[in-house]
């Protein structure tokens, strides 16, 4: 029936978009509740004292075209110029057919991490593809799916090198040409780990001292190629580490950090066909030698078998990772860069090994020329031997040329006082050449010569990498498009179905949100541009920061922060250093409940202090006595509490002020994790609640898309008195508790949280909560008949999540919730979080966005699934034979002897099933424990 | 055979204790995929995490039952993990030890005492 013209606003985003139930379905699951507005509701979920009665105020919402108007507007006002500054960021061309068919296509953008592996199969490909290019271009065994970014995996990898390294020694050398913000953020990560680090000339240092490793860049920050042997040998013989951090373009020319010896090399991926944006987001890569990788961070996909025997793809070592190790965790990481890894992968399935190194020796060929040239006119190269980046020495005329440059609108990278950098790339071409020599005051002849800077030749490359015939068989596009499309297929996405994990918000990511993400005025920035030439980046951020402070009751906020994990670092590190800075450095116990997410322990143990548990009550309370009585314990050595609000049990506990106020009367700092925001904006402000400092999870509470596990972004926000100890840019000279790459962590992703909340307004946003609370409230209610809802807080209502509890259902039967889980891919839903933060239950978010007839879907499916477990109970069924047990259905068991106690129809349609577009998931359960015991991370031909 | 709080399994044999996680941990721990074990020679203390067991579906630390030397490690459990799972009690053990104070051992839980432990 359509709406009175009167009722229909299609400007109206906020409602008719936005937020899945319409008026009227609002009202009728509203009536099933029992309620009689949606405010009443909220008013009898919401503990009074926590809600704020202040609306929320951002402006009105605006609509689509004001949106993408406005940004169009801001884009205007970043300046885009050619730069050449290099230091890790550089010019690359993302191929039509790649932007198209997985930047903009919500199959994979929508994605969310690949711990259900059945329903993964394509972005696991995608990342065994990226793992085999690092493993290729590096020359080493193992290569995991991705990390932040190149500063953080250097991070990483002087943690792997004390974890590993037999001696005793506490130094780790960091060579001084390695990129600025490489250094800044070592430097931050290893105080707390007790790290002597020293940054200097790394030849000299690691034989003046005993050292546990040493990082070099290769090549290094001002371009130069140097044979790393030696020092490599040296440090061997001494039982330390070496850690390479190499440009993946130039490997494809130049020697491979294995064939020199390194144990472990990193770097980032974003020159393979990701855009700058102004810092990010991109792919950083780690690699490392086999006698390593069980040591290594972060995620490692592997091949396994499904049930049928067939190859299967599955995140490898899970039991590694920070929930489940805690505070002994080696590494709080607990995501990827999906998505920019996919594109990075894509770009060497696109171009190929051949196409890579044409690509590599055309940059080469154009530096080598440009070289000739300077060196004609009177500007010898620093080095003869570089790949991309040219440095002089200009004694005084350096801002002479910086200005002739950029008025031929070219940046090029100022060193000191007196030389100045310059770094081609795959967009550099004769006009760029000229341009730079005319800056120079050369004349304006293109420069032909290129003969004198020919790379050594005992550090060329003579190995074949990326020969598996993925890397060689989809240079037509067609080819190209049907292979993305193939892997796409096998995925199960937001653009399918509800996602409803627990604790991840997977909410709408609206294509509108999204536009401006690949606009170049956004995606060609570098991060060390002048702020002149980025003043729209400013204006957004400025204004995004003021509207998160508006929503949360924070002062200023850091946009560093590349995760929440990150974000809990940095916030930890901000408490820290408040405290040292009032003399009180013996504030370095932090309190944790233990049913908090085990991240909150990890990060903790990064920051490097000591991890006091919580005991919680058996519904996750807190309670208040035992709390009070462990801080005065603790007394002057509490430093601060981490806490997650709404609790991660999914309620709202009304002691949470309590909580802060016992914290802060002890000395310590709260930490409010802000997991959980969905089901605060505009009702309650973390802030007001006692929070000194929490992350905001931007890819789950304001629609940056999951990307298939990355990116994301944590910025953190704090009061007043932290302001001064955020994370500084890591660039600046007086950078401190620097944690990313770059000073906005990935700024060109913060368009899209900022398009949302422009959406939405202040009025739009908060309505968005309510409707997220009834949302879940409505599923716990539906679900209720025949399974228990765990958690409940005032008025048996929970918040934006509810967990339900299939172990009484199970009972009896040897029926797991892993085989609930599973059941519901045959019903075409992603499984819901499983056994977190209790075992053997599912914690269901379905969010604000869905409407009630993909609710009922999801509802009808599960009350399904408690009729086939009733069936097992009552030995109707085969208990080792039925659909749950064989959950996931496939192809391959329909068209073979079906031979089941059940009907193809009822194994494969269920409930939930839709019968005109069934998902058919490509793989049948996964083998985990054959996988792990057989681990395998690469493309082999033939593999499994 | 002498048993700990932490679900290790302990037989005294020519002055030398050999050490195995027991039936119970190996069946709580479900299929073990990896194992990580300390050197031969190794002195190790008390308490101190010597070995690591990972399944799939959780990581755990084996703590040095007792101060004293490791004298000789099971390679076979590395290779083949799923021994443990198959035989806790025999192929599958992990290391054996010599104690500093060899009259440590008895004062380990016995056999009853354990099974307690695992029933409550």
């Amino acid at each position: 029936m359509t709406a009175p013209p009167t009722l229909y606003h299609p400007d109206d985003f906020a409602n008719l978009r936005h937020i899945g139930p319409s008026t009227s379905e609002i009202e009728s699951m509203l009536g099933e509740l029992g309620f009689e507005s949606l405010d009443a509701l909220i008013d009898a979920a919401i503990p009074p004292e926590v809600k704020r009665s202040a609306p929320l105020d951002l402006g009105d919402p605006l609509t689509e075209k004001q949106v993408l108007k406005k940004i169009r507007e801001v884009a205007a006002k970043n300046k885009v110029c050619t730069s050449l500054i290099g230091t890790g960021y550089y010019g690359t061309s993302i191929p039509s057919v790649i932007q198209r068919n997985i930047l903009e296509n919500p199959a994979w953008y929508t994605a969310y991490t690949p711990y259900q592996p059945e329903i993964s199969q394509g972005r696991l490909e995608a990342l065994l593809n990226f793992q085999t290019m690092i493993c290729d271009l590096a020359g080493l065994e193992i290569a995991n799916a991705s990390l932040l970014d190149e500063a953080t995996a250097c991070a990483e990898a002087m943690a792997m090198a004390v974890r590993f390294t037999k001696s005793r020694a506490r130094t780790f050398i960091v060579d001084h040409c390695c990129h600025p913000q490489s250094i800044a953020v070592l430097r931050t990560r290893a105080r707390p780990l007790g790290i002597d680090l020293r940054v200097g000339n790394a030849s000299e240092e690691i034989r003046s001292q005993e050292v546990f490793g040493a990082l070099f860049q290769y090549p290094d920050t001002y371009g130069l190629v140097r044979d790393l042997r030696e020092d490599i040998r040296h440090l061997h013989d001494a039982g330390a580490t070496a850690v390479v951090s190499a440009d993946l373009l130039a490997l494809s020319m130049l020697k491979e950090p294995g064939a020199l010896g390194a144990d472990i090399a990193v770097g980032t991926t974003q020159r393979f066909g990701v855009p700058v944006g102004f810092g990010g987001p991109h792919a950083g890569y780690i690699a490392c030698g086999e006698k390593y990788w069980r040591q290594m961070p972060g995620r490692i996909v592997g091949v396994s078998v499904d049930s049928r025997g067939r190859k299967a793809l599955r995140l490898a070592l899970q039991t590694r990772e920070q929930h489940i190790r805690r505070e002994k965790a080696t590494s709080n990481i607990c995501t990827a860069q999906v998505l920019p890894a996919v594109l990075a992968s894509m770009y060497a399935v696109y171009h190929g090994p051949r196409g890579i190194r044409a690509i590599a020796e055309r940059v080469n060929l154009l530096a080598r020329r440009l070289a000739t040239a300077l060196e004609a006119i009177g500007f010898p190269p620093d080095h003869r031997d570089f790949f991309d980046t040219v440095t002089v020495n200009v004694g005084t005329k350096q801002s002479g040329i910086l200005s002739l440059a950029l008025a031929e609108n070219i940046n090029l990278r100022k060193i000191g006082s007196d030389r100045v950098g310059i770094s081609f790339d795959e967009l550099t071409d004769e006009v760029t050449l000229s341009s730079v020599c005319r800056a120079f005051g050369a004349d304006s002849s293109v420069p032909l010569e290129s003969g004198k800077f020919e790379l050594p030749i005992d550090l060329l490359r003579d190995s074949a990498f990326l020969t598996h015939p993925v890397f060689n068989m989809n240079r037509c596009e067609a080819g190209a498009t049907r292979y993305m499309r193939r892997l796409a297929d096998r995925d199960l996405a937001l653009d399918r179905c509800m996602i409803p994990l627990g604790s991840c918000t997977m909410k709408l990511n609206a294509a509108a949100e999204m536009m401006p993400v690949t606009w170049p005025e956004f995606g060609e920035l570098h991060p060390h541009v002048p702020l002149g030439q980025a003043e729209g980046y400013i204006e957004m951020i400025d204004d995004l920061s003021s509207k998160l402070c508006a929503l949360t009751g924070f002062d200023a906020i850091s946009m560093q922060p590349n995760s929440g994990a990150q974000g809990e670092f940095a916030g930890l590190m901000a408490i820290l250093a408040y405290h040292e800075s009032r003399g009180e450095n013996d504030r370095s116990i932090c309190l944790i409940p233990t049913s908090a997410h085990g991240t909150n322990a990890a990060s903790a143990r990064m920051a490097g202090m000591s991890v006091v548990g919580i005991e919680t009550n058996q519904d996750g309370t807190i309670d208040l006595e035992t709390f009070e009585e462990t801080s005065r314990k603790v007394g002057a050595r509490l430093g601060a509490t981490m806490i997650t609000y709404p609790s991660t049990h999914g309620v709202f506990e009304p002691t949470i002020m309590r909580i802060a106020e016992i914290t802060h009367r002890n000395g310590g700092q709260v930490y409010m994790d802000g997991a959980n925001l969905n089901a605060l904006v505009g009702l309650a402000r973390l802030g007001d609640l006692g929070s000194d400092v929490s992350h905001l999870n931007l890819h789950k509470t304001f629609c940056i898309p999951h990307g298939g596990g990355g990116p994301g972004m944590g910025p953190i926000g704090v009061k007043s008195h932290l302001a001064p100890f955020l994370p500084k840019d890591p660039i600046s000279p007086d950078a401190e508790r620097s944690v990313s790459s770059a000073a906005f962590g990935s700024p060109s992703i913060l368009l899209v949280s900022w398009a949302y909340v422009l959406l939405m307004g202040g009025s739009g946003l908060t309505q968005a909560t309510k409707v997220a609370i009834l949302n879940a409230n409505y599923i716990a209610h539906r679900l209720r008949k025949r399974y228990e809802i765990c958690y409940s807080g005032t008025n048996g209502l929970v918040a934006h999540e509810c967990i339900v509890d299939t172990r009484l259902a199970v009972a009896g039967t040897c029926v797991s919730v892993e085989d609930v889980a599973k059941r519901l891919i045959d019903n075409g839903f992603h499984p819901p979080t499983m056994s977190w933060p209790v075992l053997g239950t599912l914690m269901i978010e379905p969010t604000e966005s869905e409407c009630k007839a993909e609710l009922d879907r999801f509802c009808d499916a599960m009350l399904e699934i408690h009729g086939e477990i009733e069936k097992i109970r009552d030995a109707k069924i085969d208990p080792h034979d039925n659909p749950l047990k064989n959950a996931p259905h496939t192809i391959m068991d329909i068209v073979g002897d079906w031979g089941r106690p059940y009907t193809r129809s009822d194994g494969c349609f269920p409930a939930g099933a839709m019968k005109d577009a069934k998902y058919w998931p490509p793989v049948n359960r996964i083998d985990n424990v054959w996988g792990d015991r057989n681990f395998v991370g690469l493309q082999r031909t033939g593999n499994a | 055979m002498r048993y700990t709080k932490d679900h290790e399994w302990m037989v005294s044999r020519d002055g030398e204790v050999v050490v195995g996680i027991t039936e119970f941990a190996a069946n709580q721990l479900g299929d073990i995929v990896f194992i990580e074990l300390p050197e031969e020679g190794a002195t190790i203390e008390a308490g101190a995490e010597i070995a690591v067991v990972e399944s799939v579906k959780a990581a755990s630390d084996i703590l040095a039952p007792a101060s004293g030397v490791v004298t000789a490690v099971n390679d076979a459990i590395i290779s083949n993990p799923g021994l443990v799972n198959e035989d806790p009690l025999g192929e599958g053990w992990f290391f054996r030890m010599e104690f500093d104070d060899s009259g440590e051992f008895d004062t380990f839980l016995g056999k009853e005492e354990y099974q307690l432990l695992t029933q409550e």
